[in-house]
């Protein structure tokens, strides 16, 4: 097994965020009745043609100068020629030979905490074509054409990769960074970022690359993951058992965890690409890549290394913070609406909050508990009107709804006790009520103080400060202690 | 009233000599008449003709009358039209009716004008003699055994015929001016991108341009006045106001430099339809312009460029007729490409078939960089020899075809003999220029075409050109004698 090496390079396809489609004004959403967001153009009628939706075009600089590429001062729209019923036109319009995106890099983070510079081929514009359906017809099939003509930038990576996980980090940092680019949703699961998997082997030290083959339409990571591992041991056990790997499109099939072949290479069409005669060549001039690049976000990798230094935080806290732009935004507001105390507000950020939106599986956007409504709660924290404990209640009040912290401590008489001659009231009482313990504890049985501790806070109903029930109840257990002695 | 040029129509109704209602039922009786002899129309809209000219003549009665308003025309049926069948001459749209206007047709109707029906076509633009249409072939009005020249050659035996005043064509290696010419008509073929192509149903894209055909250029000017302008809706149309035609018809031609390429009047040329042409060039002298021969050394490379570019953009271009959305669909198919081969076998004539075939053997891999990308040098080649043309004369002239108009089957066997019949016009689509042909004369009992062709966006001039001609001279009112 140690002498192979696995090289893999990836095709993703980002669907563009964009409200209408990239050469028509029908909108792009996603989920509509089949056929209903598919106008002349995206139909293929007689005498339509295409116009260049001029976000598309923002959207793939966007990409282009986030991964320090070349952006294009000319490309050019080609038509991709095949015949199949879910493209209306008989062609794809597509960027072949001059893309918009030209010779990038992304940075990817291994495991073992070092990190490897990817090549980005280039990265061109292009429509998706409409759906097959092929159920629920008596053996017939239908066609939604909804999806034709939705904006695709189809980002291809140089065959830098080495391993199945560094082809998921590196789709993963992609994923990251055209979410926070705003120009993908990244759904994976309606299918608004995908991938292509090229992957071959070739004994260590070969400078030639091995046959490859492609894995199409992996929509998840963990099939990224899986299939690619899949095929790394496939194609070996090919080659060692005398067989040869063919130049072929492979299918991953998730439920039984192989890739399958699909077409030869023999069998590939030939595309017959030609400029469109229908689009002008794409002309970009500077004003327009600078009013891209002054739109451009925050980068993750940027903001990382300012959360480090601003607030003080762990690489790890970073990055889990950075994540997406939505949870450092969360997070920022959180700080700047508490005005300060960075690592509080990271721990619950990552902590509670975090831990609520998995659980119920919903998108930060739909979260209940505001920024402003967290800080009301960790300033309470903070000025200790409350304990860190109370506190998880307190958030599911939140979380519930129930109006902000302070009315929630208000109404359900949350207020931490700090009154020292209450909870020593409280101690004298649990004391008084507990003797045989007490005997014991007085005997040299140490790990009771916890025992004391929980019945003073269970008496309190949680209320009392528990650094003040440590100290008095030390002072009071020891103090009987001293004077018996 | 069908003698009347658009002009004088127009005249005519401001007057209140005539409505448009009386007008478009005149015509339409002709149109009844006429048109078993000449199949020039594919489509008769009788109905819709009538209401839209009771609507002209409700807009003039409120003072918002254009020249056009109310003003009968015909489509070619290449240009889609709202809830009217839509068929570009071919079996596989036979029963498609289009749900959109193209901009010409929406533009024509904005301006009043009234649309009798769509008319015939070389299937898909592809021909030179109207033979390759699913409805049969049109006839020459002059010479009912001759054809008419194509492929707009229902819209030029229509207007010579005094059907319809005007009509649309399209063009794309010559398909307004070549039948314009064989039918004694005017026709126009503008600057790539001066008239939208949206709606207008697509044969080889980088070529393909909308224009107008009738009887004189002042009324080319009045109906290419109302097809000009920017669309936002077509990327390669041009950004740029269109002049006002009509009025610029009268500037003299005194000091006009008229380029004569030595390749336009060599091998080729009819010896017969070289005379009337020298005639034509001749009288041009006496109204003061200057000749001087000068050379477009790559003409003889226009013919082979176009049938490699044309027909690959077709192939790619009529893909979509497949069967599958609307068009012709086999009876019966037993898989997907069963559906495909025989939808399209059944749906498409032979020259289409043919020039797809070519075309996508000219796209394919091994042969791209031999065929498809050299005739795109040739096609820079031949814009070059244009621009170097007019640095040194103002416009050029010479035959439209270099023969009248042929016996119908004469050529329709030897493609190549008819791909000849385009050899004078074919090199102004592949440089984008505008090319107008008129009436000079005649061989016989048929008409000769002279061809002026122009740098880019100076259709003016060439009306201009074509107008003072027609103001000492009367070809273009000479009618067919059965049709009078």
């Amino acid at each position: 097994m140690m002498e192979w090496e696995t090289v893999i390079g990836l095709e993703i396809h980002a669907q563009l965020a964009t409200q209408s489609k990239i050469f028509s004004g029908a909108a792009t959403a996603y989920g509509a009745e089949p056929n209903t967001q598919a106008c002349a153009i995206d139909l293929g009628m007689p005498g339509v043609l295409p116009v260049l939706n001029r976000e598309v075009v923002r959207m793939a600089t966007m990409l282009g100068l986030a991964i320090d590429a070349q952006i294009a001062r000319r490309s050019v729209f080609a038509r991709k020629n095949y015949f199949y019923p879910d493209l209306p036109k008989g062609y794809q319009i597509s960027q072949y030979e001059l893309p918009i995106v030209q010779k990038g890099q992304l940075t990817i983070d291994l495991e073992d905490g070092s990190s490897k510079v990817i090549g980005v081929t280039r990265a061109h514009l292009e429509e998706d074509a409409g759906k097959s359906l092929h159920e629920d017809f008596h053996g017939l099939s239908g066609i939604d054409l909804n999806r034709a003509g939705t904006p695709l930038l189809e980002i291809v990576s140089e065959p830098d990769l080495r391993s199945a996980k560094e082809a998921v980090a590196y789709m993963k940092k992609l994923h990251q960074l055209v979410v926070y680019l705003g120009i993908c949703d990244g759904n994976m699961q309606e299918g608004s970022f995908r991938c292509d998997a090229n992957v071959s082997v070739r004994r260590k030290g070969d400078p030639q690359f091995g046959t490859r083959a492609e894995i199409k339409n992996l929509n998840s990571f963990r099939f990224v993951e899986r299939a690619i591992d899949f095929e790394i041991e496939r194609q070996i056990e090919l080659i060692e058992s005398g067989g040869k790997v063919v130049q072929e499109t492979r299918l991953y099939d998730p439920d039984q965890g192989e890739t399958r072949s699909m077409r030869s290479k023999e069998e590939a069409n030939d595309y017959r690409y030609f400029p469109d005669p229908d689009l002008l060549p794409l002309a970009l001039d500077e004003a327009f890549i600078e009013a891209a690049r002054v739109a451009l976000p925050e980068l993750p990798e940027v903001k990382k290394q300012r959360f480090m230094t601003q607030y003080e935080l762990s690489g790890y806290d970073a990055s889990v913070l950075t994540a997406s732009r939505d949870l450092a935004d969360y997070y920022e507001a959180t700080v700047a609406a508490l005005g300060g105390e960075p690592k509080l507000c990271a721990n619950w950020v990552m902590g509670d909050f975090s831990a609520f939106l998995n659980k119920e599986n919903r998108d930060l956007a739909d979260s209940p508990v505001s920024a402003v409504r967290l800080a009301g709660l960790l300033r309470r924290i903070q000025d200790r009107t409350i304990s860190g404990k109370i506190a998880k209640e307190v958030f599911e009040a939140l979380w519930a709804s129930e109006g902000d912290a302070d009315a929630i401590i208000e109404k359900r008489g949350l207020r931490q006790i700090t009154d020292t001659s209450a909870i020593e009231k409280v101690i004298d009482d649990v004391i008084a009520a507990n003797p045989e313990q007490l005997a014991q504890y007085r005997a040299g049985k140490d790990k009771l103080f916890g025992f004391f501790v929980g019945q003073v806070m269970k008496l309190s109903k949680g209320k009392a400060n528990p650094q003040q029930v440590n100290d008095l109840l030390m002072e009071k257990l020891q103090g009987r202690n001293d004077l018996l002695a | 009233m069908h003698e009347k040029t658009i002009a004088q129509l127009s005249a005519s109704l401001a007057t209140g000599e005539f409505s448009s209602e009386e007008l478009t039922r005149a015509l339409l009786e002709r149109v009844e008449r006429f048109n078993p002899s000449l199949n020039a129309f594919i489509t008769v809209t009788a109905e819709s003709a009538l209401a839209q000219a009771r609507a002209a003549d409700e807009r003039r009665r409120q003072g918002a009358a254009g020249l056009l308003t109310g003003i009968p025309i015909a489509h070619k049926d290449i240009f889609c039209t709202d809830g009217v069948r839509t068929s570009c001459g071919s079996r596989i749209l036979d029963r498609f009716i289009a749900p959109y206007n193209a901009t010409v047709v929406e533009r024509l109707n904005a301006a009043g004008a009234v649309m009798l029906g769509k008319t015939n076509m070389d299937e898909f633009a592809m021909g030179s003699s109207n033979e390759t249409s699913f409805y049969g072939p049109v006839r020459n009005p002059w010479d009912l055994d001759a054809v008419p020249g194509g492929s707009s050659g229902g819209s030029a035996a229509a207007v010579a015929a005094r059907l319809t005043p005007g009509a649309t064509g399209t063009d794309t290696g010559g398909s307004i001016r070549q039948p314009a010419a064989l039918c004694g008509i005017t026709g126009i073929k503008p600057t790539y991108g001066r008239v939208s192509r949206w709606g207008m149903i697509a044969y080889a894209s980088s070529l393909d341009q909308g224009g107008p055909m009738a009887r004189t250029a002042e009324d080319c000017a009045l109906l290419l006045g109302a097809m000009a302008g920017f669309d936002l809706r077509d990327s390669t149309s041009v950004d740029r106001p269109a002049p006002d035609y009509a009025a610029l018809l009268d500037q003299p031609l005194t000091g006009l430099k008229i380029g004569l390429p030595k390749e336009y009047f060599g091998e080729g040329l009819d010896s017969a339809v070289a005379r009337v042409v020298e005639d034509a060039i001749a009288e041009y002298r006496k109204l003061g312009a200057e000749t001087v021969e000068i050379s477009l050394p790559n003409s003889h490379l226009a013919i082979p460029a176009y049938y490699v570019v044309a027909p690959a953009e077709c192939s790619s271009n009529l893909a979509r007729f497949d069967g599958v959305r609307y068009g012709h669909r086999c009876e019966n198919p037993k898989d997907l490409l069963d559906l495909y081969t025989r939808s399209r076998g059944e749906g498409f004539g032979a020259e289409v078939q043919r020039r797809i075939l070519v075309g996508t053997f000219a796209l394919s891999a091994g042969y791209y960089d031999a065929y498809y990308l050299k005739a795109q040098q040739i096609r820079r080649l031949i814009s070059d020899d244009f621009r170097q043309a007019f640095a040194q004369v103002d416009v050029i002239m010479g035959p439209t075809s270099p023969t009248v108009a042929f016996n119908l089957g004469e050529k329709v066997d030897d493609p190549i003999t008819m791909y000849l019949s385009d050899i004078y016009t074919i090199a102004v689509n592949l440089a984008g220029l505008p090319g107008l042909s008129l009436p000079v004369g005649f061989v016989g009992q048929r008409p000769v075409g002279l061809q002026v062709i122009g740098d880019y966006f100076t259709e003016d001039r060439l009306l201009n050109v074509a107008h003072r001609y027609q103001q000492v001279t009367d070809w273009h009112q000479r009618a067919p004698t059965a049709f009078a």
